[in-house]
């Protein structure tokens, strides 16, 4: 019995070893180092940072670089109005694009789960379809449309609803439109599958107790749905907070996203202690909405097991 | 739920479908345009294709993605496969809360963060960046959507099928491989087929990881339409979709397919 016992263990162990290792070497130990390095200084050189730890001076090293360790990165990134501009303005555009995508995503969800039974999996695999399909064609497919000779601005002058052609690329609507047009999947899908499974017998139950359908599709849809609706919102919020392709190519070069000021310190001004800085403060603007996703996560994939 | 659909329920669907083809259908047209404006419609032409066959540094892109997408989306899904079984299967363990954190984070981690702190790493370890670079990335970015897609499986798995094969004297090990993988399998595949896709579209965190040499499609795509929109890229851009369409295509048939095999095999229990 012992021998069995201690051979699962065993087993377990060498299923447990590999994602865990891959995932704190390239997971866990790239944050560490994103860290460290927003505590360095710039410097020109190669890699552009100081200090350098070297690894081969041991523990005198580690003191060394200890006391190299400075928070003017963090410093110029909290005391900058740039940088802090440009977290407001991501957040500003992400909470409106996901208000966005719930008021267009809601309906599509729950036209999904009243549909006849055998149209609902192909409905599903509408809906991903596009997802599947890379992300940049999405984005490129619009500059097509939203360009200043585009497609939009050629039908909406000969339907002489303008004049002469606008400027919708380059712009914030062009965002948004963007955003809801990318993440639509992410908030159609959890509403979908929390509408789907709701009970029937509910809204039957309110009828017969004289509630009209309007009334009973807030007090009772509704908040029976408010699971699906934060997985749907998280699950569109924390990435669109850092999004870079979106804003680069369909928005303004006036104000910059996050994602973009990161880019930019980091390709463009080579200053990589804070392009380290931002990216540890977005990652802390981020833990909570992060950390509680993380738990809708593993309620909706472990709680249905016990 | 389904109390049959209203005129409003079908339309908001319709009007979201409509959303989401149209752009990808005006794209895939404006491919064969012979003309070079977008606006104006020349006829049909295959113009960009033939150009878009002669452009060398495209060609390339494509094939260095290929390449990245089938080895990252392989190691992705077998690293992946082993967590989602460790996090069904073992119960609990110590630092299972750090484990399952690091799993699902990566599913909502901005990419610009995944990539930079990716290329720190082998800055500070002193590795050449290029290839093998964006592999690791993004096996690593990948493997997290496989546990996901498995794990949902393998929780609404019917475990007795295992224990009947174990009381019967099967070993554990060929217990997983003849009743355990052939069942998920459908998921496994799924699995490596988002793997192969995500990968194949990634640009930031290609960008962050990539070194000379090792331009990707995305990286090339990318550079290309900051400088305006072009013919040809459309026409890149038609093949990728066709070659999605096609594979979904096939796997939900393969899925189908693995579904009425399973119902067929439960039937016969019953009976």
């Amino acid at each position: 019995m012992r021998t069995s016992a201690d051979n699962r263990n065993w087993s377990a162990r060498a299923i447990l070893l590999l994602p865990y290792l891959w995932l704190v070497i390239f997971f866990l130990a790239p944050f560490v180092i994103v860290l460290k390095i927003s505590l360095s200084q710039t410097a020109l050189a190669q890699p552009p940072y100081l200090p350098v730890f070297d690894a081969s001076a041991g523990w005198v090293g580690l003191m060394e670089l200890a006391k190299q360790l400075s928070a003017d990165s963090f410093r110029l990134v909290l005391s900058d109005s740039i940088y802090l501009w440009s977290y407001l303005r991501s957040l500003q555009i992400a909470a409106i694009s996901t208000f966005a995508l719930l008021v267009i995503g809601y309906p599509i969800a729950y036209g999904m789960a009243r549909a006849p039974r055998a149209w609902q999996p192909p409905l599903v695999m509408a809906i991903v379809l596009p997802f599947w399909t890379s992300f940049l064609i999405r984005i490129y497919a619009w500059i097509n449309i939203l360009q200043r000779d585009g497609i939009l601005n050629d039908l909406l002058m000969r339907l002489h609803a303008i004049d002469g052609p606008a400027a919708w690329l380059s712009s914030d609507t062009a965002i948004y439109i963007g955003m809801v047009y990318s993440y639509l999947p992410f908030m159609v899908l959890p509403l979908y599958a929390v509408l789907e499974r709701m009970d029937e017998s509910l809204l039957e139950a309110a009828a017969d107790l004289g509630c009209p359908r309007r009334k009973a599709f807030w007090l009772v849809t509704v908040p029976l749905s408010l699971p699906g609706v934060a997985a749907g919102a998280l699950l569109c919020f924390i990435p669109i907070v850092g999004e870079f392709v979106i804003p680069d190519l369909l928005g303004g070069s006036e104000s910059l996203m996050i994602g973009q000021t990161l880019w930019t310190e980091f390709f463009s001004n080579r200053d990589w202690p804070v392009a380290s800085a931002i990216a540890v403060a977005l990652l802390g603007l981020l833990l909570v909405p992060i950390l509680f996703y993380e738990r809708l996560q593993q309620r909706s994939l472990e709680g249905s097991r016990s | 739920m389904n109390r049959g659909a209203s005129s409003f329920n079908i339309v908001s669907v319709a009007l979201g479908l409509a959303f989401l083809y149209l752009p990808i259908a005006i794209l895939v047209t404006y491919s064969f345009n012979a003309s070079r404006l977008v606006t104006i419609w020349g006829g049909w032409s295959l113009a960009w294709y033939r150009e878009l066959f002669h452009d060398d540094a495209v060609l390339q892109a494509a094939w260095v993605s290929l390449r990245v997408a089938a080895l990252s989306a392989t190691a992705a899904t077998i690293l992946g496969t082993l967590a989602a079984i460790a996090l069904t299967r073992l119960g609990r363990f110590r630092t299972r809360l750090l484990f399952s954190g690091m799993v699902y984070a990566p599913l909502v981690m901005p990419e610009v963060i995944t990539g930079l702190s990716l290329l720190l790493l082998f800055v500070a370890l002193g590795v050449d960046r290029g290839f093998w670079t964006i592999v690791i990335a993004h096996t690593t970015l990948t493997m997290c959507f496989v546990t996901v897609i498995v794990q949902s499986r393998l929780v609404t798995f019917d475990r007795s099928l295992e224990e009947a094969a174990m009381d019967l004297g099967c070993p554990p090990l060929q217990t997983f491989l003849t009743i355990t993988l052939p069942l998920v399998a459908p998921a496994i595949a799924a699995g490596w087929m988002l793997a192969f896709s995500l990968s194949l579209d990634d640009l930031v965190i290609a960008s962050f990881t990539t070194g000379p040499g090792a331009t990707t499609l995305p990286i090339r795509i990318y550079s290309e339409v900051r400088l305006g929109v072009k013919p040809e890229i459309n026409a890149v851009c038609t093949i990728m979709i066709a070659f999605v369409a096609f594979g979904s295509i096939a796997s939900s048939l393969v899925a189908k397919r693995g579904a009425a095999q399973r119902e067929r095999a439960a039937l016969g229990a019953q009976v």
